[in-house]
């Protein structure tokens, strides 16, 4: 990295900040329209039924209704966030799945007169058998959740990469465990809302949602409405968090556009908290049963996995999901013979969907609880076995990915040192321990159609830039990070950037806010552009300065000649003389960009480079156990990241912290309650997130390299930090009391039951050699 | 029955036309279209509604619009000076003390609240206040340096 950077590379606030701290911000339910109606929808009360009649007459009869939809109305297309596994519809056709299922839909003119009107909609069921277990879901006889899907497994996936049979023969102790990890909401702060308006003059349709994904949400608005795409336009106005559960189409954006094209007028819907917990998504609960072989010195021959994802009602994301949380076992360590098999159940229980690291917290888990315990069967330093087993750039892997840059053994070693593990691990005082974890994630990903982004520069003659992206802001500051990139490359403070993003009216085509690859993928886009934009005033300006295009500098608002500043002018002038020579303003450059794949793959189907470039990190935990009241207290998370270059610190910084407390809550306190398919804690009070009463000492640790593909050497920053560090809190309480946890959260009473049963027990384990020890 | 009344808020009277239960919450921001008071909850679980009543921090949504008569009302769109920001404004901003910003402003008035009580809080005091404004997207931990750096220099009002 021998360029010296000015705007990359700075610790700047986020461009919206302001507006942010004064309350002007607008998220969706902000937003007013003139005669905007109110929508409201009406769910099912039962896990599993036939809907045998709908009687929406008395509703409809209530003063201030205008309208009332049930899926009988709508047309016959099934939705799906991923085109493989459609098999959804906005409103429930003939049958309910899950309690929350979304039913019928009414339009009044204040929300009041809505949520009565849906109290008078009358619905009769014929009750089905449920099943709420994915392994009982999975057997002969279990009720069928959705037609002709056999054994409720809608995706299966098996793949093996060497040769794990002989691999199993040659290793000197083999362990097999089994784990499982819990549903945990998102809980993003702001509740879903979508508000809808119609033109029937020229038939188009604007929808501002609160979605990560507004392209996506056009392809399936059109989809579903059987309008045509060029009809709809989504704009993203701010959004209040996703973490992932803002990546679907919900019956609030699909109703909301209806009522708006059958009544002409605006029409918003809000969800309520009890909504979000309840009829939008969760991360998937998981059993994993891992077989791992390892030689006597540590090192990992083969692993053999085995997970059955919860999927509740419907696909969602199902098979990215196997997929990631199959692939993402052999990185960060090298794992040369695997097989992996994974299911996606369905139950009657409410949905998974794409979180947070998706599908691969729950993999680490299981992988890394089981690794601290196999080291110390082999009395082995678990932090040596994940260096010794560490991958590194360059190497050939099983499963095809291209590694060009790895920081994960240091990361190891220094998250180890800034913990104190030598002096710590294994010697603090009983209640007290360490623990650490590695992880791995792509940056977005390499191997899907559809996932490129298109980025728009515009330099007018007083130096204002304007930029163009379809990349959704959704919190994480991508806004900020993209116009970093393009002020860095033009010379000029952020203060002459001005951006617009993610309105599909407008801005160049983006898969949206997921896969973390927001930073590569729409930062190299809107790169590509603004070099284009350069180039064609650096060509003028060569000419006019007699020096090569390849020796100009753009800095600090000046155009100069590498190494002589005087040789040069302001970018005002050079402005000024372009358009002076008759040349055509504003100087426009465009940008689209995609990952390089090497061979045309998909997730599902075939192995190959899976993303552009891939984070590495390593979490290390302190905590302090209660033995009385048994509450574990995470003291300290340190994470050493190495996330390539960061564009922005302050904003990296940010998402770590943010995801070392959202992995804290999935090892200490989330879990979505479900007894026979209700949610019984759909609320704040009772689901109990991290508040500022939990908030650990965090500790970041650049890793750095240089990644040749991210801009300016970026790579994804947003969501690996969220993979270890329930692994590393889980190992550092094996650390202070001694006892293997397998299951997620790691509640005081577990912790109490654990040390009275250690009390009567001498030998605590659970863990199993199965075989040569 | 609706009635009319009167509320003080951020130094303007509105007379506005309420039923008895409405909420606070509702009168903000459905009534008068004040939308930097959040709805994350509507429960009084969340603190993303949290307005000042002379000078405390209360969660509007759960309290009656009447049982807000004659007294000072402070949402977030009152708190910048004439256009600048609020010293714990700036702080949230330049510490980044924020990332989706939706429950920024719940966070900046309840710290406004605290600082009212005393200018020097501990530590330990800050975070046991602050511990009903949740908080999803930034592990709490800016949004703390943001409070504490407006205190250590704090000896100013708020
Ligand atoms: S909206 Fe009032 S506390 Fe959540
Ligand atoms: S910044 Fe998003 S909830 Fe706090």
């Amino acid at each position: 990295m021998e360029k010296e950077l000015n705007v990359v590379g700075a610790r700047l606030p986020m461009m919206d900040a302001a507006q942010k701290v004064k309350g002007t911000a607008l998220f969706t339910d902000d937003l007013i329209l003139p005669g905007m109606l109110f929508g409201k929808i009406l769910r099912s009360p039962v896990p599993h039924a036939k809907i045998l009649n709908i009687d929406t007459s008395r509703a409809e009869k209530l003063p201030g209704v205008k309208g009332v939809v049930t899926g009988r109305d709508i047309p016959d297309r099934k939705y799906g966030i991923v085109p493989m596994a459609k098999d959804e519809y906005a409103l429930a056709k003939d049958k309910v799945r899950y309690i929350g299922d979304d039913v019928a839909a009414v339009c009044a003119i204040d929300p009041e007169i809505a949520e009565e009107a849906v109290e008078l909609i009358k619905v009769d069921y014929e009750e089905l058998p449920a099943v709420f277990d994915p392994l009982e879901a999975k057997r002969e006889g279990a009720p069928e959740i959705h037609a002709g899907i056999k054994n409720n497994t809608s995706f299966a996936i098996r793949k093996e990469f060497g040769d794990v049979r002989k691999a199993f023969a040659e290793c000197d102790a083999i362990f097999e465990d089994t784990f499982y990890s819990q549903p945990v909401n998102h809980a993003p702060l702001e509740p879903h809302a979508a508000l809808a308006q119609f033109d029937p003059l020229n038939g188009e349709l604007t929808i501002w949602s609160s979605t990560q994904i507004p392209f996506f949400l056009r392809r399936n608005l059109s989809n579903t409405l059987q309008i045509p795409e060029s009809k709809v336009r989504v704009v993203k106005p701010k959004v209040g968090g996703g973490f992932g559960q803002k990546i679907d189409l919900y019956a609030k954006d699909f109703c909301a556009a209806w009522f708006a094209i059958q009544l002409g007028k605006p029409v918003k819907f809000v969800y309520e908290r009890e909504e979000v917990f309840i009829s939008t998504r969760q991360r998937h609960p998981m059993y994993i049963t891992v077989k791992t072989g390892m030689k006597k010195d540590g090192i990992i021959l083969a692993q053999k996995f085995q997970a059955h994802a919860d999927g509740g009602a419907y696909n969602s994301t199902a098979p990215t999901m196997i997929a990631l949380s199959c692939y993402f076992l052999m990185i960060p360590y090298r794992v040369p013979n695997l097989i992996y098999e994974g299911y996606h159940v369905y139950t009657n229980k409410p949905v998974g969907g794409a979180m947070r690291g998706h599908g691969i917290p729950q993999a680490r888990f299981a992988v890394e609880r089981q690794l601290d315990m196999i080291a110390e069967r082999l009395g082995l330093d678990a932090a040596e076995v994940r260096i010794k087993n560490s991958i590194h750039a360059g190497e050939p892997h099983p499963a095809k990915f291209i590694i060009n840059t790895c920081g994960f053994s240091d990361s190891v070693k220094k998250a180890a040192d800034a913990i104190g593990w030598k002096e710590k691990r294994g010697k603090l005082p009983l209640g007290r321990g360490v623990g650490l974890a590695g992880a791995s994630f792509p940056s977005g990903v390499s191997n899907m159609s559809h996932i490129s982004s298109g980025a728009v520069v515009q330099l007018g003659r007083d130096g204002a830039v304007n930029v163009l992206s379809g990349a959704a802001d959704i919190g994480q500051g991508a806004e900020t990070v993209i116009s970093q990139i393009v002020a860095e490359e033009l010379g000029v403070p952020i203060e002459d950037i001005r951006i617009t993003a993610a309105d599909t009216g407008i801005t160049p085509l983006d898969p949206g806010t997921f896969g973390s690859g927001v930073t590569v993928r729409a930062g190299n886009a809107a790169r590509l552009a603004v070099i284009s934009v350069k180039q064609k005033l650096f060509n003028f300006i060569a000419d006019k300065l007699e020096a090569n295009v390849a020796d100009l500098v753009a800095k600090d608002r000046n155009i100069f000649v590498k190494g002589s500043p005087e040789k040069g002018m302001t970018l005002s002038e050079a402005l000024k003389s372009y358009q002076y020579a008759d040349l055509p303003m504003p100087i426009v450059g465009r940008g689209s960009w995609m990952a390089p794949a090497t061979e045309p793959t998909t997730l599902f189907k075939e192995d190959g480079n899976f993303a552009p470039s891939y984070s590495f990190m390593t979490q290390a935990a302190e905590v302090d156990v209660d033995l009385h009241t048994g509450k574990v207290k995470l003291l300290r998370m340190v994470t050493a990241h190495d996330c390539g270059r960061a564009i922005n610190p302050m904003l990296v910084e940010g998402q770590l912290e943010g995801s070392v407390v959202g992995g804290m809550g999935q090892a200490l306190y989330e879990d979505v309650i479900v007894e026979k398919g209700q949610v019984m804690n759909p609320s704040f009070l009772d689901y109990g997130f991290p508040t500022f009463l939990e908030m650990p000492e965090i500790e970041a640790i650049e890793v750095e390299t240089d990644d040749p593909i991210g801009p300016f050497g970026a790579k994804e920053a947003g969501e690996g930090t969220q993979l270890s560090p329930a692994p590393a809190i889980v190992n550092a309480i094996y650390d202070a009391i001694g006892v293997n946890f397998m299951e997620l959260p790691i509640t005081p009473e577990k912790i109490l039951d654990a040390l009275e049963e250690k009390k009567n027990r001498k030998n605590s384990r659970s863990d199993q050699c199965i075989s040569h020890c | 029955m609706k009635q009319a009344i009167e509320l003080n808020i951020n130094g303007d009277t509105h007379e506005i036309l309420v039923s008895p239960n409405n909420t606070l919450l509702e009168v903000l921001r459905d009534k008068l279209g004040l939308m930097g008071t959040k709805r994350g909850c509507d429960l009084g679980a969340c603190g993303a509604c949290t307005v000042l009543i002379n000078g405390d921090a209360y969660l509007s949504c759960i309290m009656l619009a009447v049982d807000a008569i004659g007294k000072e009302i402070l949402t977030i769109e009152g708190l910048d000076e004439g256009g600048d920001l609020h010293p714990l404004q700036r702080s949230f901003v330049e510490n980044g003390g924020l990332q989706c910003g939706f429950c920024t402003p719940g966070m900046i008035l309840t710290a406004k609240a605290i600082l009212g009580e005393e200018k020097h809080p501990t530590e330990e005091v800050i975070k046991r206040k602050m511990a009903g404004n949740l908080c999803r997207c930034t592990g709490y931990k800016k949004i703390f340096e943001a409070v504490m750096s407006v205190t250590e220099q704090s000896g100013k009002e708020f």
